[in-house]
């Protein structure tokens, strides 16, 4: 086994022990904090193999941004501490969805439905980084796409900023 | 392959083991300088001219009873200073110092600074919200609308940089530099980047988190002892990173006539230590809201136009 598949190994194990974590704590922000841990795992195995874009991201946005803005809202909510410690209260729906959800993941690896491209990051990084194929593609065949979502964001910023105003005007 | 991996670890142990000697004695030049500017001596008791000083604060920090406040969430409050001191101790092993003194190479390395860096501010407010009490949870949700804005215009600041070098990768960066360091063709954005990584340093004029006439000492007012000393640390880290990013963007890396490339990067990163603290000695604190108003009215609307004239520019040339 090479230094490679090693650490991917401890970094997926990781991961998955975090994101347990994350569902078995009872206060909020333990969970928020685990979620950090579990993206960065997950960014770590990403880096393992060859994918250094997708990481960057995946801890950019996800560990810096949406977390950040998760532990936003634990904290204006303090006040009523009692009602932000996590509940186990949807585990049927949520055991059933997952039961889904496995099903379908062993569906599409046993069923060879996905197209067998090798290290295809690996690649990427070997031609000049995948930073370049990603924002060549990006902005060529999936231009359309990606500009509705810049739109469909935009909408966003500015119908909260409207919400807000409205709010403190009245 | 062991070789290998033995030589990046004897790397770590040497850049990790010197980042935070310099740390430590970057606190005590802090003092002596401002110390000078304000016609005094600074610290002169510990050692010849206090140079023992950082090391007896040290041990102080270290022998401190640690006191963790009754209404804390006990882990989260002994968990933020050490996810706020990783994210930036991590930050250096991408940073490389000559062509090929660095711990790994990586081809993002400016996207892997600015993403842990925004988790490192996480633990700011994991601090303030920890703590249980008023002032700290006040500091902490400064910091973080602070340094959540900030990061954008530091972001912008880069962007016309990484489009002149074409690369994400900061070896490709500096080597792009060998003519012309980037400084002359982004000026705005250099004047820009300073200023953005005064707010995200959360120093002199910027640091509103730590207003001690408003806050007490904003989301570390709880804290003390060890815990103390890893913020401590981690912002003087951030100082490093700062200084040594402001270096390879806009200052040529390690490129530089006769003296060998690490001299180069270590006098340029040395310039812009110095710079920080006479900002510091120099201007008073602004208020919150003027903070804003200079980031969201003046920042964001100079750097969209540096992007934009640039990439005109490079079509046009």
């Amino acid at each position: 086994m090479s230094w490679s598949q090693l650490f991917f190994y401890v970094f997926a194990v990781l991961a998955v022990i975090m994101s347990l974590m994350v569902v078995t704590r009872r206060k909020a922000i333990h969970s928020a904090i685990f979620l950090i841990l579990a993206f960065i795992c997950f960014a770590a195995t990403y880096i393992v193999m060859n994918a250094e874009l997708l990481a960057a991201i995946q801890v950019l946005v996800y560990a810096g941004g949406v977390v950040g803005l998760i532990i936003f809202v634990i904290m204006l909510v303090k006040a009523e501490e009692d009602e932000v410690r996590q509940t186990h209260g949807q585990w049927i729906i949520a055991a059933f969805i997952a039961l889904i959800l496995v099903v379908e993941v062993a569906f599409v690896f046993l069923g060879n439905l996905v197209q067998r491209t090798g290290n295809l990051a690996g690649k990427m990084a070997q031609a000049g980084g995948n930073t370049e194929a990603v924002g060549l593609v990006l902005y060529t065949k999936y231009l359309f796409p990606f500009e509705v979502a810049s739109v469909l964001l935009l909408a966003a910023m500015i119908g909260a900023i409207v919400l807000a105003k409205y709010k403190l005007e009245r | 392959m062991t070789q290998e991996l033995v030589l990046v670890v004897i790397k770590m142990i040497v850049v990790f083991a010197v980042a935070l000697l310099v740390v430590a004695y970057l606190t005590y030049f802090e003092r002596k300088i401002i110390g000078h500017m304000q016609l005094r001596l600074g610290p002169m008791r510990v050692g010849p001219h206090g140079l023992l000083q950082p090391i007896a604060d040290g041990l102080k920090l270290f022998v401190k009873e640690d006191i963790v406040p009754h209404d804390s969430d006990r882990w989260t409050f002994y968990f933020a200073p050490i996810l706020n001191l990783v994210c930036a101790l991590v930050l250096l092993a991408v940073i490389p110092f000559s062509y090929n003194f660095m711990v790994t190479r990586l081809n993002i390395g400016v996207l892997y600074i600015l993403s842990l860096a925004s988790v490192g501010t996480i633990a700011l407010l994991l601090a303030g919200w920890s703590s249980g009490s008023k002032y700290p949870i006040l500091g902490g949700l400064r910091s973080a609308a602070q340094i959540f804005s900030y990061e954008i215009f530091l972001g912008f600041s880069i962007m016309g940089v990484l489009m002149i070098s074409g690369s994400l990768d900061l070896v490709k960066i500096v080597e792009a530099q060998s003519k012309v360091w980037n400084i002359v063709y982004q000026p705005v954005a250099f004047v820009v980047y300073i200023i953005a990584a005064l707010g995200e340093l959360n120093r002199t004029p910027f640091d509103l988190p730590e207003a001690e006439t408003e806050l007490v000492a904003g989301f570390h007012t709880e804290y003390s002892g060890f815990k103390f000393a890893y913020f401590f640390l981690a912002e003087y880290a951030n100082m490093i990173i700062v200084s040594c990013m402001a270096v390879i963007l806009f200052l040529g890396g390690w490129k530089g006539p006769v003296l060998p490339g690490i001299v180069w990067f270590l006098i340029k990163m040395c310039a812009f230590f110095y710079f920080f603290i006479w900002v510091r000695a120099t201007f008073p604190r602004y208020r919150y809201d003027q903070f804003m108003r200079i980031g969201w009215k003046i920042m964001l609307p100079v750097t969209l136009a540096n992007i934009l004239v640039t990439g005109i520019v490079m079509m046009l040339v």
